[in-house]
C-alpha cells in the first residue's frame, strides 16, 4: 500500500465546500413505513392526532431515519467542481458509521433543503495496512431555513 | 410508551434499558424500501456471498435507527436526543438475537439542559459489541 499520505492539497481544499441543495418533501407514508420496518410502534410515527397533542404539526420521523434518498422533489445537478477527486489507489470501501446531531424533530409536511459537504479526511494504519477515512456531512434545513439535523457519515477505504 | 424517567433518576454507570431485535429478511427489504438503500447485500443472498459475506447482513443504518429507538424509549416524550453515533465495526445478520444497550458515563447540567451521556452499542447473540457509539441526551428534571 501507499507510503506516506494519500491526502493531497486539492483534496484538503474541498473540505467544507457545500453542495447545491436537494429539496425533499417529508411525507407521512415513508415515516410510517420506516417505523414499521424497525418494528417501532411509537404512535408519534403513525398517529397525527397523537403527535398534535404533543405539540407537533404532524407525525415526526424516528431518529436515524432521514427521508432523503427516494423522495426528492428536486435533486441538485452535478457541478463540475462538485466534490474532490480521490485518486487514492484504494479499491475496497465500507460504511464506517453515522453520527446524528438533532436540532429539531423532522415533521411530515416539512420541506427540507439538504446539502452535502466534505467534513474531514484522515488516515490511520490498521491491520490491513493504511485506511483512509472520509467524513461526509449532510445538513438538513427546514422551510424556515433552520438546521434540523446534521448527519456525519464515515466511509473507510482500504 | 413506558413511564417518563427524570434526570434525577439516572445514575452514572447504570445500564441503558435494552432493546431486543431479531431481524427477518422481510424487515431488511422493508428498510431498504423506506430508507432508499437498495444495496443488494441486504436482500439478495447470492450477491452477498459474491461479496465474501456469509449471507445477508443488516443495514448499518437500521442498527443505528434501533439505537435511536432505544434512546427515544429511554428519554420518553419529555426528553430529547441531542446527538448519537454508531460505528459499523462488525456485521450483524438476520436471525440472530441482537441487543441494543449501553452504560451511562456522565451527567451534568448545561444551561437549561439536564444532560446524560452514555456509551451505547449493539451486541450480537454471542455478546460481542458489533456497533459501538456514544449518545448525548436530555432528560426532563423534577425540579
Amino acid at each position: 500500500m501507499t507510503q506516506g499520505s494519500v491526502i493531497t492539497e486539492d483534496m484538503k481544499k474541498a473540505i467544507g465546500v457545500e453542495s447545491e441543495p436537494t429539496i425533499v418533501v417529508v411525507e407521512r407514508e415513508p415515516i410510517r413505513r420506516a417505523a414499521a420496518a424497525m418494528g417501532d410502534n411509537n404512535p408519534l410515527y403513525y398517529d397525527e392526532e397523537y403527535a398534535k397533542k404533543l405539540g407537533y404539526r404532524s407525525v415526526i420521523a424516528p431518529p436515524g431515519f432521514q427521508p432523503t434518498y427516494s423522495f426528492t422533489l428536486k435533486t441538485a445537478p452535478m457541478r463540475a467542481d462538485a466534490g474532490p477527486r480521490m485518486p487514492t489507489g484504494f479499491t475496497r470501501f465500507m460504511n464506517g458509521g453515522d453520527e446524528y446531531e438533532f436540532f429539531q424533530p423532522i415533521q411530515a409536511g416539512d420541506v427540507l433543503s439538504i446539502t452535502r459537504r466534505l467534513g474531514d479526511l484522515y488516515e490511520r494504519d490498521g491491520r490491513m495496512g493504511k485506511m483512509f477515512f472520509t467524513v461526509n456531512e449532510t445538513v438538513f434545513r427546514n422551510q424556515k431555513n433552520e438546521i434540523v439535523l446534521i448527519q456525519r457519515s464515515t466511509t473507510i477505504a482500504y | 410508551m413506558a413511564e417518563q424517567r427524570f434526570w434525577e433518576d439516572i445514575a452514572v454507570d447504570s445500564p441503558v434499558p435494552p432493546l431486543m431485535k431479531n431481524a427477518t429478511p422481510r424487515q431488511l427489504v422493508m428498510w431498504a424500501g423506506a430508507y432508499g438503500d437498495y444495496y443488494e447485500i441486504h436482500y439478495n443472498e447470492n450477491i452477498a456471498k459474491a461479496n465474501m459475506l456469509p449471507g445477508l447482513i443488516i443495514h448499518g443504518t437500521l442498527k443505528a435507527a434501533w439505537l435511536g429507538q432505544m434512546l427515544s424509549d429511554w428519554v420518553g416524550e419529555k426528553g430529547r436526543i441531542k446527538k448519537y453515533s454508531a460505528s459499523y465495526r462488525s456485521m450483524d445478520v438476520p436471525g440472530d438475537n441482537i441487543t441494543m444497550t449501553g452504560k451511562v458515563t456522565k451527567k451534568y447540567v448545561d444551561g437549561k439542559d439536564h444532560v446524560v451521556e452514555a456509551e451505547i452499542w449493539v451486541q450480537n447473540g454471542k455478546g460481542e459489541k458489533t456497533t459501538p457509539g456514544t449518545a448525548v441526551i436530555v432528560f426532563p428534571a423534577k425540579s
